[in-house]
C-alpha cells in the first residue's frame, strides 16, 4: 500500500513541474492565442542554467539557488526575444506561429547540441536534497525524497505568487485586462504590445524554473524540453484553456495518474491509458475541467 | 481639435468608411447620425487609432497622429466609450476603474470624482462588471473614459440598449460634461433628437460617405430627418 502512496507523491512531483510548465503555456496562450512550440526549450534551457552555474559555483546547494532567478531571467528574455522577433509579427497568423515557433524550438535544440554536446550531461543535487523524510517507518516504509518536495514547494510558490499578482497588482489586472478584451484595454490606454511582452516574460520565466525541478529529477539534454512540453500541453487543454485553478487540478491529476499506472503496469500501458483518459475526458467535457464562460464581446 | 480628412478603412478586403472628413472643434459636442452600418462606429475606432486608415490621416491639435497607437492617444487626451457597454466582465467594477487610474499621478483623485458623478457605481464596487446591468456598466464605461481625464470624449450609442429610466441619467450626463468646457465630445447617436439638442455640429453618414452636416440649430431636425428616412 504504501508504495503506491510513494508512486502517487512522485505523481505530485511530476504534476508539480507540469504545472509550473502549464502555466506558462497557458498564460502565453491566453494573452496572445499563441501555442509557443519553443515552449518546451525555455525549460532545457532553465536546465542548462544550473548545469553552468555549477562550474563557477562550487556549491552544488547554492548554485541550486542561485539559478532559480536566473533561470527565470534566462527563459524570460529568450521568450521575450521570441515574442518581440517572431510571434508579435504574427498574432493573427496562429497556424504560421505554430510552425515558426516549431522552427525555432528545433534551432534552440541544435543550438544546445552544439554548446553543450549532444549526450545527457548531469548535475550535483545538494546534500540537503538527497535525503529523504520518513512519514511511516518500519517494514514498509514511506518515504518522501527532499528532491521532490523541494519542486513540490518551488511549484507551489510560484502558483501562490502567479496567482497574487494576478489578482492584486496593477501588472496583474492589465494582463487579465488584455485577456478579457483586448481592444477595450487598448482604448483605455493600455499599452497592451507592453503587457504582452511582459506576459511573455513571466510565463517564459516559469519554464525556465520547471527546468531547474527537472534538472533534480533527471539528466539535462537537448531534447528533454520536447519530452514533457507533450503533456504540459495535455494539462492546459484538459485543465480549461487560460484557467489557473483547472491547470493546477489537470497537472496533479496527470501527474498521479501516470505516475500510479506506471507502478501497477508499464510505462507503454500507462502512458496508453493516460491518452484514452484525456480523449475520454474531452468527449464529456470539451472545454476542460475549469472554464469560465465570457461574454463574446465585439 | 480633432481633423479627420479623407479617411478610408474598414476590415478585412473590404471598405466600411469611402473618404470621410469632418472636423471636432474645441468645446462642444459633434453628432455623427446614420442607420446601422453607415460606418458610425468604425469611424470612431478609426479616429481613435484601433483601426488603420487605408487613406487619409487624423490629426490631433493640428498634429499628424494617423500611425500613433490608441494607448498613446489615450494619454494625449482622447477617450472612447465603445457601443454596447462594454467593459473587462471578468475583473470587478472597482478593478475595472483602478485598471485606468493605475499610473497616473491624478488617478486616486480622478477615481473619486467618477464615482461621484456615478454614485450607483459605489454600491456595485465589488461586483464584477460582466454580472452589471447594461445601464451600470454603461456608467461604468463612461466613469472608466473620463478618469483619463480626456479632453476629447468618443461616445458610441451611449443610450442604445439601455433601460428608460437610465438613458435620461446618461443625457443628463453627457449634457452636463460637455457644458463644463475643456472637453469636446464626439457622439454617434441614433435618437436624432437628443443628439441634435446636444449637438453643436452634425454629420449625417451613409454607406461610409457625409453626406450632410450643418449647425445643430432648430432647422436640423427637420433636415437630419429627411436624409436619414430615404
Amino acid at each position: 500500500m504504501t508504495v503506491i502512496l510513494t508512486q502517487a507523491f512522485t505523481g505530485v512531483s511530476i504534476g508539480a513541474v507540469l504545472l509550473l510548465i502549464a502555466l506558462g503555456l497557458s498564460l502565453t496562450f491566453g494573452q496572445m492565442g499563441v501555442i509557443n512550440m519553443a515552449h518546451g526549450e525555455f525549460i532545457m534551457a532553465g536546465a542548462y542554467t544550473v548545469y553552468m552555474l555549477q562550474g563557477p559555483i562550487h556549491s552544488a546547494g547554492f548554485s541550486l539557488l542561485v539559478a532559480l532567478p536566473v533561470a527565470f531571467a534566462v527563459a524570460g528574455a529568450m521568450g521575450v526575444l521570441l515574442e518581440w522577433l517572431l510571434i508579435r509579427r504574427l498574432y493573427t497568423r496562429p497556424l504560421d506561429t505554430l510552425l515558426v515557433t516549431w522552427g525555432v524550438s528545433l534551432m534552440l535544440q541544435q543550438l544546445a547540441r552544439d554548446l553543450f554536446g549532444a549526450p545527457n550531461v548531469h548535475t550535483e543535487a545538494p546534500d540537503w536534497l538527497s535525503g529523504r523524510v520518513t512519514l511511516i517507518g518500519g517494514d514498509d516504509p514511506l518515504t518522501l525524497a527532499h528532491a521532490r518536495l523541494f519542486i513540490l514547494g518551488l511549484a507551489l510558490a510560484a502558483v501562490v505568487a502567479l496567482t497574487l499578482t494576478l489578482r492584486l497588482t496593477p501588472l496583474g489586472r492589465r494582463i487579465r485586462a488584455v485577456v478579457q478584451h483586448r481592444d477595450l484595454a487598448e482604448a483605455s490606454g493600455i499599452p497592451t504590445a507592453r503587457v504582452d511582452r511582459v506576459t511573455f516574460l513571466i510565463g517564459s520565466g516559469l519554464a525556465g524554473l520547471a527546468g531547474v525541478a527537472l534538472t533534480l529529477v533527471g539528466p539535462i539534454g537537448p531534447t528533454m524540453g520536447t519530452n514533457v512540453i507533450i503533456d504540459a500541453f495535455l494539462v492546459v487543454v484538459v485543465g480549461g484553456i487560460g484557467q489557473l485553478k483547472g491547470a493546477v487540478i489537470a497537472a496533479f491529476a496527470l501527474g498521479v495518474l501516470q505516475s500510479v499506472l506506471e507502478y501497477s503496469t508499464t510505462v507503454s500501458v500507462a502512458r496508453v491509458v493516460v491518452l484514452v483518459a484525456i480523449v475520454a475526458f474531452l468527449q464529456w467535457r470539451p472545454q476542460g475541467i475549469h472554464t469560465v464562460r465570457t461574454r463574446s464581446l465585439a | 481639435m480633432l481633423e479627420i480628412t479623407g479617411v478610408v478603412a474598414g476590415y478585412g478586403r473590404g471598405d466600411v468608411l469611402h473618404g470621410v472628413s469632418l472636423s471636432v472643434p474645441e468645446d462642444g459636442v459633434s453628432a455623427v447620425l446614420g442607420h446601422n452600418g453607415a460606418g458610425k462606429s468604425t469611424l470612431l475606432r478609426t479616429a481613435l487609432g484601433l483601426l488603420r486608415p487605408r487613406e487619409g490621416r487624423v490629426l490631433l491639435d493640428g498634429e499628424d497622429i494617423t500611425r500613433l497607437p490608441a494607448h498613446r492617444r489615450v494619454r494625449r487626451g482622447m477617450a472612447y466609450v465603445p457601443q454596447g457597454q462594454q467593459s473587462f466582465p471578468q475583473l470587478t467594477a472597482m478593478e475595472n476603474l483602478r485598471l485606468v487610474a493605475d499610473g497616473r499621478k491624478d488617478g486616486h483623485a480622478a477615481l473619486a470624482e467618477a464615482l461621484d458623478l456615478f454614485p450607483a457605481l459605489r454600491g456595485a464596487a465589488g461586483r464584477r462588471a460582466g454580472l452589471l446591468s447594461g445601464g451600470q456598466r454603461q456608467q461604468l464605461a463612461l466613469a472608466r473614459a473620463l478618469i483619463t481625464r480626456p479632453r476629447l470624449l468618443l461616445l458610441d450609442e451611449p443610450t442604445e440598449g439601455i433601460q428608460p429610466s437610465v438613458v435620461a441619467e446618461i443625457q443628463r450626463t453627457v449634457l452636463e460634461l460637455s457644458g463644463r468646457g475643456g472637453l469636446s465630445v464626439l457622439l454617434v447617436e441614433q435618437h436624432v433628437g437628443f443628439a441634435l439638442r446636444a449637438a453643436g455640429r452634425y454629420y449625417v453618414l451613409e454607406a461610409g460617405r457625409v453626406t450632410s452636416s450643418g449647425a445643430g440649430d432648430a432647422d436640423a431636425e427637420q433636415a437630419v430627418r429627411r436624409a436619414l428616412s430615404v
